[in-house]
């Protein structure tokens, strides 16, 4: 078991003939992931390196029963493409596009309510459940399969996280990329909250950054339903206060959502929070072990 | 993206809300030229700085006489004003607003932003005008109201109606308030703001409401669609090192300390960041040089940083994913034989092509020192640097 993808998820990607997209897509089937086909307006019908290709989701969706789609199309299309997989019924919608503006992603959460999709993302590395299923920009190889669920809104620190397990021979359920965005689709709770359903699933890291009061609403989650023991870091705390760090999502305003209010809450509500990024995997074994 | 209070109210102005007359000027003299053509006065003289608590600062004054007028321009021109919003360094003032004066008889807070929490555009005022919102948010947080807009419909005529009545308007300013809003609403929307912030919204003595002051801030990455207001962007108020960064597409912001840092990934720098005063010392700056930088790009990012004169030591920490670890390793190789590099050097590599990429630093010949791990990382170069 594993949370949202595995070994019979079937993909499509949508910009597949994009360099990126075509790169990632490439990587994805490397790594033993079912990528059964793209969508490009305009070179339906066409295929690239072995890949089918479509006009629509709709026709892409009927052509392979994809359930899960990725998308790389520049943030001017990036809401139009999410919307376009969510109306062609595809369950899990993974926005690997940086950049896509706040208000077009207000607008996409309006879209999806009272639909069955879920997004995750946008500006992501993506999912992966180890050993079965890679979608997203994140290296195959640093990951093992295991017990620990990591949830992240950043890349680079989500692979120092998940490397600090795999080289203590620690492997891990599914490794998920919510992204860096102040508006996006899935959240650090809706993360928990599945791997907390997941019996495969023994323990949990997530990576929260400065800004906004997502982690503190994860860890009130943690606090009142969680059965299983939490690990945590907060990057930001060097950060100046009205300064976006990079993530659109990353800036403190107002005196809220910084760094040291966000640990001193979740280790409250009985997180194990590591000061030091290093100490990642160190702060899950404090509380834990496999 | 930031821009001037003139320039807010001239978009403010096209989407019909009230803003005060008024024009920019370059120096004293065309100040007073322009007060004479606005009427008879007072008017108000306001520096153009793109920070706020200009008022304290003597970056706002009313003049009652054309000559006045001049004398506090003058005044303004190339001082260098410091406000709670413009660090210890200030800024220095280019260009002066001459505006039309107003009579207050109230004044009141509004503004909008997207809420993270309801994903939604959310109105926000209070009556409490004039005042550090922050401060009232803490204080007397029942003094502020909210609504949150659905974008589908926008903001309804029933939620500014809400509002005003809270604000405690009285019908002949609830009437006026309701298209304020609602246009404020559409400026916001249209223009791709992140922010937009009203302080204050006057009632005059007659009974109008104006716009008296006004910031909008633009989200950056819905700037390709507004190219208009992409040319509004006053470089001058930026860090010249910030927008070199940007010429090459790294995100670099400039910070106080010694140790400059190259990163990948914006997650993982904040994080570098972090570990370097866990170690007792503090960065120079935060640099993501980007999940698929080129060895050029590396360059001028190791260019940048080494332009810093207050940077005595790097450190580069690296996760390659689809980053290879070899390209880092050889725009470093390449930055340091173009530019020379005489300060400590400690290099992180992992991931992608790390094997090769650490090769290629051996190969150089150059003084670096390699670490394994962000804690050794860390810990050599504050040792490097501070002894």
């Amino acid at each position: 078991m594993s949370i949202l993808i595995d070994k019979n998820t079937k993909v499509i990607t949508q910009g597949i003939t994009g360099a990126t997209g075509l790169f990632h897509a490439q990587g994805a089937r490397d790594y033993g992931t079912q990528m059964v086909g793209g969508v490009t307006p305009g070179k339906g019908g066409t295929s690239v390196d072995g890949f089918p290709i479509f006009n629509t989701v709709e026709d892409a969706v009927k052509e392979t029963g994809a359930t899960a789609s990725v998308i790389y199309v520049p943030p001017i299309g990036s809401a139009d493409a999410i919307m376009e997989a969510v109306d062609a019924g595809i369950e899990l919608v993974i926005c690997i596009t940086e950049g896509v503006p706040v208000l077009d992603m207000v607008k996409v959460n309006k879209y999806m309510e009272c639909r069955n999709s879920r997004l995750v993302g946008p500006n992501c590395p993506g999912v992966i459940t180890p050993g079965e299923c890679k979608i997203g920009i994140m290296p195959g190889y640093i990951h093992k399969p295991g017990p620990v669920g990591v949830l992240s809104r950043s890349g680079t620190l989500t692979y120092e996280a998940v490397w600090q397990l795999t080289s203590r021979d620690i492997g891990q359920t599914t490794c998920v990329g919510i992204g860096g965005d102040p508006v996006n689709g899935t959240s650090h709770l809706d993360v928990l909250k599945m791997f907390e359903a997941d019996p495969e699933t023994k323990a949990v890291i997530m990576i929260g950054e400065i800004g906004g009061d997502a982690e503190e609403q994860a860890a009130e989650y943690v606090r009142d339903h969680m059965s299983k023991p939490v690990a945590a870091f907060i990057a930001g705390a060097t950060a100046p206060a009205g300064k976006r760090m990079g993530h659109a999502g990353a800036i403190i305003s107002g005196g809220k959502g910084d760094a040291a209010s966000k640990k001193a809450f979740l280790r409250e509500c009985g997180v194990s929070v590591a000061d030091s990024p290093a100490d990642m995997a160190e702060a899950l074994l404090k509380i834990w072990q496999p | 993206m930031n821009i001037h209070e003139y320039q807010a109210k001239a978009i403010l102005r096209y989407f019909g809300v009230p803003v005060p007359e008024g024009h920019v000027v370059y120096n004293s003299n065309s100040a007073r030229d322009w007060a004479k053509r606005l009427g008879d006065g007072p008017w108000a003289v306001k520096a153009q700085i793109h920070a706020g608590g200009r008022g304290k600062g003597g970056g706002v004054k009313i003049a009652k006489t054309a000559d006045e007028v001049k004398q506090y321009a003058r005044q303004m021109f190339g001082m260098t004003l410091v406000t709670h919003q413009t660090g210890p360094e200030g800024k220095i003032v280019k260009r002066v607003l001459v505006e039309e004066g107003s009579n207050i008889a109230d004044e009141y807070y509004v503004s909008f932003l997207v809420d993270r929490t309801t994903d939604k555009v959310t109105l926000m005022a209070s009556a409490e005008g004039g005042m550090n919102i922050e401060e009232v948010a803490a204080k007397t947080p029942e003094k502020l109201f909210f609504e949150a807009i659905d974008p589908v419909v926008g903001l309804t005529a029933f939620q500014a109606r809400k509002v005003a009545f809270k604000l405690g308007f009285a019908m002949p300013q609830v009437k006026q308030a309701v298209p304020v809003l609602m246009n404020l609403y559409k400026a916001f929307v249209e223009s791709d703001c992140s922010l937009l912030e009203i302080n204050p919204l006057i009632q005059t003595a007659e009974g109008k409401l104006i716009c008296l002051d006004a910031k909008l801030n633009f989200d950056d990455n819905a700037l390709f669609r507004h190219l208009r207001i992409r040319d509004l962007r006053d470089y001058e108020e930026e860090d010249p090192m910030e927008i070199e960064a940007g010429q090459y597409d790294l995100s670099y912001i400039s910070l106080d300390g010694n140790i400059g840092c190259m990163v990948n990934g914006a997650g993982l720098a904040m994080a570098t960041m972090d570990i370097i005063q866990l170690h007792g010392a503090s960065p120079a700056n935060f640099l993501d040089v980007g999940g698929s930088a080129t060895v050029e790009r590396v360059t001028e990012a190791f260019k940048i940083i080494l332009s810093d004169k207050k940077v005595e030591g790097i450190l580069v920490n690296i996760f390659g994913g689809i980053m290879k670890c070899d390209v880092i390793a050889t725009g470093v190789v390449e930055a340091a034989k173009q530019v020379g590099i005489k300060i400590p050097l400690v290099v992180r590599l992992e991931g992608t092509n790390v094997d090769l990429g650490k090769k290629i630093l051996a190969k150089s010949g150059l003084d670096i020192v390699s670490a394994d791990g962000m804690a050794d990382a860390a810990e050599k170069i504050v040792k490097a640097v501070n002894g």
